[in-house]
């Protein structure tokens, strides 16, 4: 009833092209914005920022980084730990030869480390197509995560191994370390994630994003009416290591505070990847909704039985868990192969014809 | 460091020609038991086109019902049999909840199903059977358990365990049945089939559903044979899921479709990385068995990417 673009007519092709061309799509994002920025801190308490909201955050943008890879540009890749990884000790280097730049530059920086070695593991991608590319980012992914641990020099030779985040300000106030508030850690997560998430939105309307979907579609096709192979695979390939490489060094300093390399292992690549898948590849807000499913799916299940009263050992609850996960994953690719995003735009399509079961 | 790279590693090599077969026979085994793992992949691959992520956690899931049965207080030979019907049921279930309503799906969908039912063992595996590693029933099962010394040249000596020996043994006895029940029953040649054409086996009255199960039943034996040879060198544990993955560079190596592929595939990656971890592994401070067989993988692809025996890529627009 309320969902009809009737009567909004556009006069010019700004008006035409625009991201939202839809009246009461733009509303509806202002006020998911509203809401994320004005209702959330203030609202929701220090375990739904620091173990929820940032965490969900952060892998969203992760799961934009393989989607535009995996989705976009049709590369499957199993190396987005370790592509997160490279951003994340890339980042505790730079905090550490320049202690005085602000960490915002510092993290948003770091993620060209991330993309220059991204741009290395894709070469591959010119001859080898899709499961075997699969290994091959496989060797990324084993060999970045062996990097991690034997070269000292990335943490600092200190005796653990592992990186500690030092405290940092941005405006006066702590965003990271031990000392800082989960408030100030979630605004400047959200604006690093929205910043890079309208930019990513845009390269993809663009003709690079063009360009990488001609590729995932058919790529002889594409190379024939004059796409460059060579330039699109890699540039989806920095692309995706870039937004990869700022979510895992948000992911340590904004979220874990210190991390080993183990942090970045195989797992964190397949929790990515089940994002995109289930969210919806080829689509940036099936990416949000992945995130959320699969972030918050396991902290309900464990958080929801001892609240109704159902007493359930932490153990048991995660093995469960894992089972209960993997059974909804399945599920989920058979009701829905095109993921979330899929069921979004379905429901979109029913509200537009409401209350009519078709148009 | 030139000399250290090029020159040394070789001297090393003739100096000690007994260390060097003590190096070589470890990969060797190490191979064996890469590709069983890939072989229960290319088993499942050929016949339903659909990359098997779970062979590596139906290894392990195999292995600890074995164990866990056992414990129970079930006869040994009894706990295998046991077993075996677990696999079955197993199999049974994947192709009538997963693999039938997911028919026709692109690649991705049907990997990342897999990946799903991975996570759904680790969890069943974790909760049935508990989360710290188990030790093999070697002896029960009447498993050789000693090891034998030979003797080479004047003073090398190179030391052979039994249930190494005995893994080589039931592998190759594996591949040969394998080969016969492809190439002389009647599933079998069904199975070859399917394979290579969905619609015309179907139309000829094959049942793919049928030929599914056994199929996956198959991997499900081979993934048992797999768990009872590594649970016996080391323990059953749930870290041998990434060891599976080494699995991939061996199918890379092989070609996806082919049999005697991954079993050579998994020898050169297994010697390979043996060699590469003693020899050259020290020059940049150890651990690169961890990714090295995907690095000879790569580099392999970039030459040849079809792999080793797989059929050739042809692509049209």
């Amino acid at each position: 009833m309320f969902y009809r673009e009737a009567g909004q007519f556009k006069t010019s092709y700004a008006a035409d092209q625009q991201v939202f061309p839809i009246l009461q799509d733009r509303i509806g994002v202002a006020v998911i914005l509203g809401i994320a920025v004005f209702v959330v801190p203030f609202v929701a308490n220090d375990f739904f920022l620091s173990a929820i909201a940032i965490p969900f955050l952060i892998l969203a943008l992760a799961t934009i980084g393989l989607n535009v890879l995996t989705g976009y540009a049709g590369q499957l890749s199993l190396g987005t730990g370790g592509f997160m990884g490279v951003g994340a000790y890339a980042c505790y280097k730079l905090t550490t030869i320049f202690p005085d730049v602000s960490i915002v530059v510092h993290i948003l920086l770091s993620g060209f480390a991330a993309a220059a070695v991204g741009m290395v593991f894709g070469m591959p991608s010119l001859r080898i197509k899709g499961l075997y590319l699969a290994v091959t980012t496989l060797a990324a992914q084993f060999f970045l995560e062996w990097c991690f641990i034997r070269i000292p020099w990335l943490y600092n030779y200190n005796a653990s191994g592992a990186i500690e985040v030092p405290g940092r300000e941005v405006f006066g106030t702590m965003v990271t370390g031990a000392s800082a508030g989960s408030v100030p850690r979630y605004f400047t997560v959200l604006a690093i994630v929205i910043l890079l998430t309208v930019l990513v939105k845009n390269l993809l309307r663009g003709r690079i994003g063009r360009q990488w979907m001609m590729i995932r579609d058919m790529d002889i096709a594409a190379e024939l009416m004059g796409v460059r192979p060579l330039y699109a695979k890699l540039s989806a390939f920095a692309v995706s290591s870039y937004l990869c490489g700022v979510a895992g060094a948000m992911f340590v300093f904004f979220y874990l505070g210190a991390a080993e390399p183990s942090a970045f292992s195989i797992t964190l690549s397949f929790q990515v990847l089940f994002m995109a898948i289930l969210g919806g590849l080829g689509s940036l807000v099936g990416c949000f909704f992945g995130a959320a499913f699969i972030w918050a799916l396991p902290i309900i299940l464990r958080a929801g039985p001892p609240m109704i009263g159902i007493p359930i050992a932490a153990e048991t609850a995660f093995h469960v868990t894992s089972m209960i996960v993997g059974a909804l994953i399945v599920t989920f690719l058979i009701l829905e192969p095109h993921g979330l995003a899929r069921l979004w735009q379905i429901g979109k399509e029913k509200l537009r014809v409401w209350p009519f079961p078709y148009a | 460091m030139l000399y250290q790279i090029f020159i040394d590693p070789f001297v090393q090599m003739v100096d000690m020609p007994d260390f060097l077969l003590q190096v070589i026979w470890e990969g060797f085994v190490a191979g064996v038991l890469y590709a069983l793992i890939a072989l229960g992949f290319v088993l499942i691959f050929k016949a339903s086109g659909v990359f098997n992520f779970a062979q590596g956690i139906m290894v392990v899931f195999a292995g600890l019902t074995l164990v866990g049965l056992h414990e129970a207080g079930v006869p040994a030979y009894l706990a295998l049999v046991l077993a075996i019907g677990v696999m079955a049921v197993l199999a049974i279930a994947v192709e009538r909840f997963v693999m039938r309503p997911l028919v026709n799906q692109p690649d991705i969908i049907l990997l990342m199903s897999t990946i799903g039912m991975t996570y759904f063992l680790i969890g069943l595996g974790e909760f049935v059977f508990g989360g710290e590693p188990k030790k093999m029933i070697t002896q029960e099962l009447g498993l050789p358990t000693g090891s034998t010394e030979i003797e080479i040249g004047e003073r090398g000596l190179v030391i052979l365990q039994h249930i190494d020996i005995a893994a080589a043994v039931i592998a190759i006895i594996m591949v040969s049945a394998l080969a016969l029940f492809f190439n002389k029953t009647r599933i079998g040649r069904a199975l070859r089939a399917v394979a290579d054409d969905h619609q015309a086996a179907q139309s000829v009255g094959i049942s793919l559903n049928q030929i599914w199960a056994i199929v996956w039943f198959a991997a499900g034996i081979v993934a048992l044979a797999t768990g009872i040879m590594w649970g016996a060198r080391s323990d059953v544990s749930f870290a041998l899921e990434i060891v599976a993955l080494k699995a991939l560079p061996v199918l890379i190596l092989g070609g996806f479709t082919s049999i005697p592929g991954a079993i050579v595939g998994g020898l050169i990656i297994g010697i390979g990385e043996k060699i590469g971890e003693i020899y050259w592994g020290p020059l940049v401070g150890g651990g690169i068995e961890s990714w090295l067989a995907y690095m000879i993988a790569l580099v392999f692809l970039l030459f040849r990417p079809q792999g080793l025996f797989g059929e050739r890529i042809i692509e049209r627009v």
